[in-house]
């Protein structure tokens, strides 16, 4: 099963939009779309609204694959499960978010081999394509750096003395 | 001590929850928007304040009045946050009440820090990017990212 999640915020209707027309040409795949309150309703892949931090985790757990946006909790959650992840970012150009901020994270994590990224919408089918046989360079950790958490630390020592 | 974790929902509360090796031997008390985060935190102290944005004045006068209700009962020693709006305000209003305070922008923001990460810097004690072309003089600093 490929999960497709927009995030809770603003809608994402082309990324929808996008996936409901991937699912149509390949009715052999089981789709299922997480699509917050966008206009549009898939009519070839099952979705919900909205669905619960449990419901969520389901989802990841049962899926071979993600397709989302690329908001930053949406990837670390994908990435601590080791699955491959592709992301499609907002643009601010379609009203989707108020910047491009996430073309920035698409592009990191693509450079850090973690994910996969895709452009526009016309570009999403090919790279859906290679997302099946496609590994992560690498996983992540399950906690901040060690270098920000020893920062964080030091402050806090630097606090306790004050 | 007393450290008082503030965060909006989402990715701000995933990076939030990746910082916290460096606060296990202290008190944490948790401030997010959303009630179901309180399963991702056990045992520990949990409020949630209104959701509101920079775009919404009057929701954020309703999270201003409940985050200093927080501040005021909880008289943390340091407050943290990974943003947005709800953790701009803690940090100020931490600070009234003699706090030290942790801005950590988040990873999102690759290109330019975000607007309330703009306005932390003012009232950060320690103010931190995870970016380091966006670190600098009279900038935040760069100390590692959350993963």
């Amino acid at each position: 099963m490929i999960f497709v999640t927009v995030g809770h915020q603003t809608p994402f209707d082309r990324l929808v939009r996008a996936m409901d027309s991937w699912a149509a040409m390949h009715p052999g795949t089981e789709v299922f779309a997480q699509i917050g309150h966008g206009e549009y309703e898939p009519e070839h892949m099952r979705f919900a609204r909205w669905l619960s931090g449990e419901e969520f985790a389901a989802k990841l757990e049962a899926c071979t694959a993600v397709v989302s946006h690329a908001g930053t909790g949406t990837i670390m959650q994908v990435l601590a499960l080791d699955k491959p992840l592709l992301v499609l970012p907002r643009r601010a150009a379609f009203g989707e978010t108020r910047n491009d901020h996430q073309v920035g994270t698409a592009r990191y994590f693509e450079d850090q081999g973690v994910l996969m990224a895709a452009d526009d919408e016309d570009t999403l089918p090919a790279r859906i394509e290679a997302l099946a046989a496609w590994q992560p360079e690498r996983g992540i950790s399950d906690t901040a750096s060690a270098e920000l958490i020893e920062r964080l630390r030091r402050f806090v020592n630097d606090t306790k003395t004050a | 001590m007393k450290v008082l974790a503030v965060s909006s929902g989402g990715g701000h509360w995933v990076e939030l929850l990746r910082l916290l090796p460096a606060f296990e031997e202290h008190a944490l008390h948790f401030v997010t928007v959303n009630e179901t985060y309180v399963r991702d935190v056990p045992g520990h102290e949990f409020s949630t304040v209104r959701d509101a944005t920079r775009w919404n004045p009057l929701g954020l006068l309703v999270v201003i009045w409940q985050v200093f209700g927080l501040v005021r009962a909880s008289r943390p020693d340091i407050v943290v946050s990974t943003g947005a709006a709800p953790g701009v305000l803690a940090l100020a209003i931490g600070r009234l009440f003699g706090a030290r305070t942790i801005w950590v922008d988040s990873i999102a923001n690759v290109d330019e820090l975000s607007r309330s990460g703009q306005l932390a810097g003012y009232v950060a004690d320690l103010w931190l990017t995870q970016w380091e072309n966006l670190a600098g003089e009279g900038g935040p600093e760069y100390a590692g990212k959350v993963l």
